[in-house]
């Protein structure tokens, strides 16, 4: 009733393909910006509550983070269909990039030193993508987690990577764009908080583009199936690997932000082990494999959740922190399952179906 | 009819040309056996061409053979005049063949018009710099093809569908967008691998209708294999007829119909 696109006709093939067809949809994407880049800025500035540092550390820059993590997995997992437990390994090539440049280059701008990050990560998942025009689906997996392994090994054993410090820990220095500090102590969370979400729209962007076209599809299709791929012309290897590029590039981009942006110090095999890998997975699953919005809304389930647990375990009913963070663990692991059995589609399904039902309510048919 | 003759007439009145694609004395075999032995046969340009035989007879072996999923271990395959060197699938596709299968490969998680769209890949050019970019030439590049899609969603009569997810539709609907799909690459020739396999009479003569305007249209050239004995000697100029991966008949329909090899063939003798 209220939700409809009766009556929204498209005249022109670029009106029928836009990304937010139907209206309400536009002005629903309008309304979330304006919060996103208006409303959350001056409420972190003001510091209503005084809980700006809480709410950014704990909240915003780790969902901006996961999201960019999980549109770039979606793409080779959800749309070019070859599974990799990597992602973590490929997140510390970013990182570690990101590290070498701005001690390497003070002067350059922390955005281009995460874009550049983001394409040197991007090089690393071709290399480790070599495999997949052999083997598939499980086999695959198994070959990803060499990379995983071999790249944490890798940042943990040569010092060059971590400028010989004495801990084997890196940490960001302070680097800053258009005269805002962004990395570094004394860099404000609103100044983070709002880097890291024109990084998460231009990548969402960008990655809707790939998608929608051809790339995308000779993505999907390799996907679907790829002996029909490539009787249409679709080369399985240069495709696969594009996926493997497109996918580490914006890895990077998060492993590069994780360390730089959000933790400010690193040490490889706490921050980038394996769990990094299946965390990222489950975002994807959850959101809903081939979709960019089911990644992002699948990155703020795997964020919010275990803050909502522990807030309710921990604040409201005042349980011990060791038990709650167990608690956690359990009931997490069972949403995990109870979703996948529910709706394999994940929550971008849920919300299609949603949208489904709101066309015709109150009337059933 | 003379084979050897740069083009003929059919009994309909078409002029059909020079030869598109030539075999010559493919043999293929898997280890000890031997499934397509010796055979040689021309597919001409604006033909429709038939490949039939009993099961096991080897019609698929040589759509494969084609198309470069097998490489024959003798013979040569002639394109345009051209001796074709061993190449990949994707390689063929981009010199214009085009192909459907014996069980649907569709790309099930796309939509009617992504899957046509995704017929279009080898005429899309523009880079993924652009492709990312999205305005400019990616958007007009889509909206260009879009529109070569749209006829052939048209000419297939599947409006109602386009937006459905193909794993949706029923049996004889999915034959026709692979159709479509294959039809969108404006191939110089198409493949049809038993294009009416498990169709009732309708869809059947609805499918039969669309070849026969696919080629009359857009004068493309088509080789199918059919099981449909009235639909192939009514929709095709030439026939060739496999048993046991040998040749044993090639002609028009009413030669190969007399032939007493295909006699036997069909109905059953004793091979010795």
């Amino acid at each position: 009733m209220f939700y409809r696109e009766s009556g929204d006709f498209k005249t022109s093939y670029a009106k029928d393909t836009q990304t937010f067809p139907i209206k309400l949809d536009r002005i629903g994407y309008y309304v979330i910006l304006a919060i996103a880049f208006i409303t959350i800025p001056v409420m972190l500035i003001t510091d209503v509550g005084g809980g700006a540092n809480y709410w950014t550390n704990a909240i915003l820059l780790p969902f901006l983070i996961w999201a960019i993590a999980a549109i770039g997995l979606n793409i080779l997992v959800g749309y070019c269909g070859q599974l990799s437990l990597g992602s973590g390994g490929f997140m510390a090539v970013g990182a570690y990039a990101a590290y070498k440049l701005m001690t390497s280059f003070p002067d350059l701008s922390i955005f281009f030193i995460v874009i550049i990050s983001g394409a040197i990560t991007a090089g690393v998942g071709i290399l480790f993508g070599l495999p997949s025009l052999r083997i598939k689906g499980f086999y695959l997996a198994v070959a990803t987690l060499a990379a995983q392994f071999f790249l944490v090994w890798l940042f943990n054993k040569v010092p060059w990577f971590y400028n010989n410090s004495a801990s084997g820990q890196i940490s960001a220095p302070t680097r800053s764009i258009f005269g805002f500090e962004i990395t570094g102590a004394t860099a404000t969370p609103e100044a983070k908080y709002l880097f890291c979400l024109v990084l998460l729209i231009g990548v969402a962007w960008l990655a809707r583009n790939l998608t929608r076209g051809r790339i995308g599809r000779s993505w999907m299709a390799i996907r679907d199936m790829d002996i029909a791929a490539e009787i249409i012309g679709v080369a399985p290897l240069r495709t696969k690997l594009s996926a493997f590029g497109v996918s580490s590039f914006f890895i990077g981009i998060a492993g590069a932000l994780f360390f730089a942006v959000y933790l400010g110090a690193v040490e490889v095999g706490e921050a980038f082990n394996i769990n990094k890998s299946f965390l990222l997975l489950f975002m994807v699953i959850i959101g809903g494999l081939g979709s960019i919005f089911g990644s992002i809304i699948g990155a703020a389930f795997m964020v919010l959740m275990p803050v909502l647990l522990k807030n309710i375990m921990v604040n409201q009913l005042n349980w011990p922190t060791d038990i709650a963070v167990h608690f956690e663990f359990a009931i997490v692991g069972a949403l995990i399952i109870i979703f996948l059995i529910l709706e394999p589609h994940g929550l971008a399904q849920l919300w299609r179906l949603l949208k489904e039902k709101l066309r015709l309510w109150p009337f059933p048919h | 009819m003379n084979a050897t003759a740069e083009s003929y007439v059919t009994e309909d009145g078409r002029t059909i040309g020079a030869p598109v694609l030539e075999m010559k004395n493919i043999t293929l075999k898997f280890g000890g056996v031997t499934a397509i032995s010796d055979i040689s046969f021309d597919i001409r340009e604006g033909e429709i061409r038939a490949i039939i035989g009993p099961n096991g007879a080897g019609k698929s072996s040589m759509l494969n053979v084609i198309n470069g999923f097998y490489h024959p271990q003798e013979g040569e395959i002639w394109f345009h005049g051209e001796k074709r060197a061993p190449m990949k699938p994707y390689q063929i596709a981009q010199q214009g063949i085009a192909r459907t299968f014996q069980n649907i490969a569709l790309f099930k998680g796309m939509s009617t018009l992504d899957n046509i769209m995704t017929g279009r890949f080898t005429h899309m050019k523009t880079n993924m710099f652009w492709q990312a970019v999205w305005k400019g030439p990616a958007e007009r590049e889509e909206n260009e093809n879009r529109d070569i899609v749209e006829h052939v969603i048209d000419f297939l009569e599947i409006q109602a569908i386009r937006k459905t997810p193909v794993g949706r539709l029923p049996y004889g609907l999915q034959k026709r967008v692979e159709l479509g799909r294959a039809l969108a690459a404006q191939p110089k020739l198409l493949l049809l691998d038993e294009p009416m396999a498990g169709m009732n009479v309708e869809e059947k003569e609805d499918m039969s209708r669309f070849i026969l305007d696919v080629n009359d249209e857009f004068g493309t050239t088509i080789a199918l294999i059919e099981h449909d004995m009235g639909v192939v000697m009514d929709i095709s100029d030439r026939v060739v007829v496999m048993d046991y991966g040998k040749k044993i008949g090639d002609g028009t329909p009413d030669e190969v119909r007399n032939n007493q090899d295909v006699i036997d063939a069909y109905l059953g003798v004793a091979h010795d």
